[in-house]
């Protein structure tokens, strides 16, 4: 610790540290230094000078962002010296900003405004003609005012230090510099919406909000993402009973100061045209508008008479991974006091034969900020960067730092992060790929962990890709297996988990689960699964999982926020088993043509900015949440409507008076409860056989992920998300006789869908990738899978 | 004793009385202040703070960019915006309204306005027939502008020298 003076007062701060960070850190008795390009996240460019200060024994005032302290510094940052520094700097800053407060979106949260107010003076000596220049287009997210631009860089660092990809650059020098992206083209990064926050000025700003508010009238209330399994803090900045915009909160642990783009725009959705507003029964092939008491009553009924004539099991619900911890344990709840286990979250998934030995929730077996410290990841089937942006940021860190990151993946991804090795095999072969680096392991002198493994192994023929790894895997330090959507998704996807599970034995490493929702470790505590109740143990008699439910062809389905159709693995047989079922009931904060094509009812439940609730993350941190806004019309949250729904149904317990009661009752049962964390090693009996013709890869793709994203116009517009289209290598599509431009039938059993075809090089041959969540591509059955594909000539 | 004799003759000769009519007498011949309401009127101050209004540029233009200082300073909450990006990308309200109930024709609007959009004209005679008329829409803000703007203007330039 070294000793330096600000202001006159005597500080202990660590060595090597710059004057303004140690500044920052003090809390009081000393005025902010005003900064437009120091940002603490970002590295220390020191273009904009405004932070000068005045250091003893220094002739001129110097840059407090960008001098580190030393023993016995003193350093003023508001004497006259340091004073006329700021206000010369502050001048000629003004010299090209333009006087357009007034119509700004920045207005009212501009760092140039407040600190020109300080710093500023009445009138600009300068009478020659401002610069202006010309708008960039940077897609449908960042509304650009390049004129009011700085030059401070910050956007540029970001692109090059966070996101990992330099989508914003400097061109020009002095007066005629200009940020842009050279060539015109819309952002890509799946984190560019921190520019906005970012940006000292109004000159990148949001485009969904644009002139839609004003900083100082909206009200703020924290609240928690609901898009995926790292939980961001965020701030929903809400005007009259209405979310304006999102931004994040800071959360060291989490999300630090970033926030995806998904979770910062997805808020459009919340006053989407297509909100359900009223509850609404069907009768003759109508809809018609009720009150909730007809409504309930008529859910109640038919339940309790489906129930009593055909048995509970005839009952089976669907849960969205994204609904709030108390919604899924007052659904298990109920439904096991009905007598039916039929219940299920994992609506992507349909190999489900490894749920036994599923730890008590699937998730990191670390804190996130842990994964910055792993020597060496091993992602399989992981697009992390899309499906967990900020997880992805973590890897990017921890890359950074020095670990190194190995891929195992049905198609290769563009990462953000320095890939060590990378293995791209059709989505068949993953697990063999598993077995190689097994393999190779034991041929290296490790024992098998479990009898049998050898012999499961013995005759796969371990590639080079498998060396590299079991040899990056035998090194001392910290390894972690991190599964991904597809390794999850996968119709193997037993296997991936039991081979990783030999596999992070041998190596005495982690295996690591990044889950598809917000809430999908929450799920599984409260019992959102079909082998387990809220008590962590494994059922004697587990109901069935979602793949089971909709095979069955059961006589009622309660859905609760799921569109089965873009949410299900398989939705050709998700709209089949709902259109033959008696009763349907869909609680949903939304409206959709083909729920309603086959829902007898529909009640409408809120999105989490109007209902008070729990998501917790993978690392298993809850996090509450209260509503930010009153529930629009007659919605209602949807964990009162099942209260009221199990009330009528006269089950017993179920006197809730409000959320926390419902976590209260959870959270004790958790307490109470231990978990059964010792689950031998299994491993699978064979290896599967690798598809020999065509077959299919699934992903949701990012903006295609939930109802939420799916009704964000502006996120449906960027670059990055996907379309329904047949995805396939130049090869494939040669021997196929297809190109760029023509359409194919594709066939995958009973389901056909039309789509257009995309050449990719990052396909492997005779895969064709296929995403999910469309309208298109609900034609098609499981997610992967042999199918067939011939041209069409329409 | 001279007291009682004083007061003897002021009770007779109406003393009292020609003294109330000396003050009548004068103002007889005064200069009349009082106007015949309402064939006359007052003279009206440039600063007047009457009924609002918003004001066009002369190519027809509305002036209000949506900036919502007006919304902001206002100490009655009277007024309430909404705005959006126009077709052609420029920043406009897409509602404007004052309560004209809660309103306290404390001229702060006015005073905020960077484009001198929003002004309170001399109109201080309106009445409302019916329940919500006493909203001013955007609409009905902007045509009173384009009817009584010339008076406006006037008011704006003989006050231009004294702000």
């Amino acid at each position: 610790m070294i000793e330096v003076e600000i202001d006159g007062k005597k500080f202990q701060v660590e060595p090597g540290k710059m004057i303004i960070e140690v500044a920052d850190q003090i809390d009081s008795g000393i005025g902010e230094i005003p900064r437009f390009c120091y940002h603490k996240k970002l590295s220390i460019a020191a273009n904009c000078r405004m932070c000068l200060v005045d250091v003893e024994k220094s002739g001129k005032p110097l840059p407090a962002c960008a001098t580190p302290v030393t023993d016995g510094m003193i350093v003023r940052t508001r004497s006259q010296k340091a004073r006329e520094a700021q206000k010369a700097v502050m001048e000629f800053l003004l010299i090209n900003h333009p006087l357009d407060c007034p119509i700004c979106d920045q207005g009212g949260e501009c760092e140039l405004q407040d600190v020109a107010m300080g710093y500023g003076q009445d009138i600009s000596r300068y009478n020659e003609g401002k610069r202006s220049v010309k708008d960039k287009n940077l897609g449908s997210l960042v509304a650009t005012e390049m004129t009011r631009c700085i030059h401070c860089t910050r956007c540029v660092r970001f692109g090059d230090e966070i996101a990992g990809m330099q989508e914003l650059g400097t061109i020009g020098r002095g007066e005629s510099t200009e940020i842009g992206t050279c060539v015109e083209r819309s952002l890509v990064s799946e984190l560019s919406g921190n520019i906005i926050d970012l940006c000292p000025v109004g000159a990148l700003t949001s485009k969904p909000f644009r002139f839609s508010a004003r900083a100082w009238e909206m009200e703020q209330a924290p609240s928690i993402a609901p898009h995926d399994c790292v939980g961001s803090n965020l701030n929903l900045h809400t005007l009259r009973q209405k979310v304006m915009r999102v931004v994040p909160r800071e959360n060291e642990s989490i999300n630090e100061t970033w926030l995806s783009d998904r979770d910062r725009f997805s808020y459009e959705a919340l006053s989407s045209d297509e909100r359900l507003l009223q509850p609404m029964i069907k009768e003759n092939d109508e809809w018609l508008v009720t009150d909730w008491p007809t409504a309930l009553t008529l859910v109640a009924e038919k339940l309790g008479k489906i129930a009593q004539e055909q048995g509970a099991n005839k009952i089976g619900a669907l849960l969205s991974p994204s609904s709030t911890i108390e919604e899924i344990y007052l659904s298990q709840k109920m439904l096991r006091k009905l007598g039916s286990n039929n219940i299920d979250h994992r609506l992507q998934q349909i190999d489900f034969s490894a749920q036994d030995s599923m730890p008590f929730y699937p998730g990191l077996p670390m804190s996130l900020e842990d994964i910055e410290t792993q020597n060496t990841l091993f992602l399989v089937g992981s697009h992390i960067n899309h499906e967990q942006p900020i997880a992805g940021y973590r890897v990017r860190k921890a890359a950074l730092l020095g670990c190194s990151v190995f891929v195992l993946n049905p198609a290769d991804y563009t990462f953000r992060f320095p890939v060590q090795d990378k293995c791209i095999v059709k989505p068949s072969a993953m697990p063999n790929v598993l077995a190689e680096v097994i393999k190779v392991l034991l041929e290296k002198g490790i024992e098998e962990p479990v009898a049998g493994l050898r012999e499961l192994v013995n005759a796969v023929q371990p590639s080079e890709f498998a060396h590299t790894l079991a040899a990056a895997l035998l090194t001392e330090g910290k390894k972690t297996i991190i599964l991904g959507a597809i390794a999850q998704n996968h119709s193997h996807a037993g296997h991936i988990k039991q081979l990783a599970d030999a596999l992070a034995k041998m190596t005495h490493g982690h295996v690591a689960f990044l889950t598809a929702g917000a809430n999908s470790a929450g799920a599984w505590i409260a019992g959102g699964i079909p082998h387990r109740g809220a008590n962590k143990k494994n059922l004697t008699h587990p109901g069935m999982n979602t793949q089971q439910m909709l095979e069955a062809r059961l006589s009622a389905y309660l859905l609760l926020n799921v569109e089965p159709g873009l949410d299900c693995a398989n939705p050709l047989l998700a709209n089949q088993a709902m259109s033959t079922a008696e009763f349907v009931v869909s609680i949903s904060p939304y409206f959709c043509h083909k729920v309603a094509s086959y829902s007898d009812v529909l009640l409408p439940s809120v999105p989490f900015s109007e209902t008070a609730g729990t998501f917790v993350n993978a690392e298993g941190k809850w996090q509450s949440f209260k509503g930010a806004v009153q529930p629009q019309g007659e919605a209602r949250p949807a964990w009162k409507i099942i209260r009221v729904l199990a009330n009528l149904l006269e089950l017993p317990e179920f006197d809730y008076q409000s959320c926390d009661e419902v976590y209260g009752e959870l959270m004790q049962k958790v307490a109470e409860n231990k978990a059964d964390s010792h689950f031998s090693l299994s491993i699978p009996s064979y290896l599967p056989q690798t598809i020999v013709g065509i077959e299919r890869l699934t992903e949701w793709p990012i903006y295609r992920a939930d109802s939420l994203v799916r009704r964000a116009p502006s996120l449906q517009e960027t670059v990055i998300n996907d379309s329904p289209v047949a995805r396939m290598s130049l090869d494939l599509a040669n021997r196929l006789q297809l190109s760029a431009d023509c359409h194919v039938i594709v066939k995958q059993g009973e389901g056909e869908a039309i789509l257009p075809v995309e050449l990719s090089d990052t396909i492997p041959d005779n895969t064709v990738y296929i995403p999910a969540g469309f309208g298109l591509t609900a034609e098609l059955a499981a997610p992967f899978g042999a199918i067939s594909i011939e041209r069409s000539d329409s | 004793m001279m007291n009682k004799l004083k007061h003897f003759f002021k009770k007779f000769l109406l003393w009292e009385i020609l003294v109330g009519l000396k003050l009548t007498g004068r103002y007889m011949f005064k200069r009349k202040v009082t106007i015949l309401f309402p064939e006359e009127k007052t003279p009206l101050s440039p600063r007047f703070r009457g009924l609002h209004a918003l004001r066009r540029y002369p190519n027809g233009e509305e002036r209000c960019i949506a900036c919502k200082l007006c919304e902001a300073v206002c100490p009655a909450l009277a007024i309430t915006i909404d705005a959006e990006p126009r077709e052609d990308g420029s920043r406009r309200t897409t509602r404007y309204e004052i309560d004209l109930f809660k309103c306290i024709f404390c001229g702060f609007c006015e005073e905020s306005c960077p484009v001198d959009s929003i002004v309170e004209t001399h109109l201080s005679h309106y009445h409302f027939e019916n329940r919500g008329e006493n909203i001013m829409t955007k609409p009905v803000l902007l045509a009173i502008g384009d009817k009584y703007e010339s008076e406006i203007a006037k008011a704006r330039e003989t006050d231009a020298p004294f702000r």
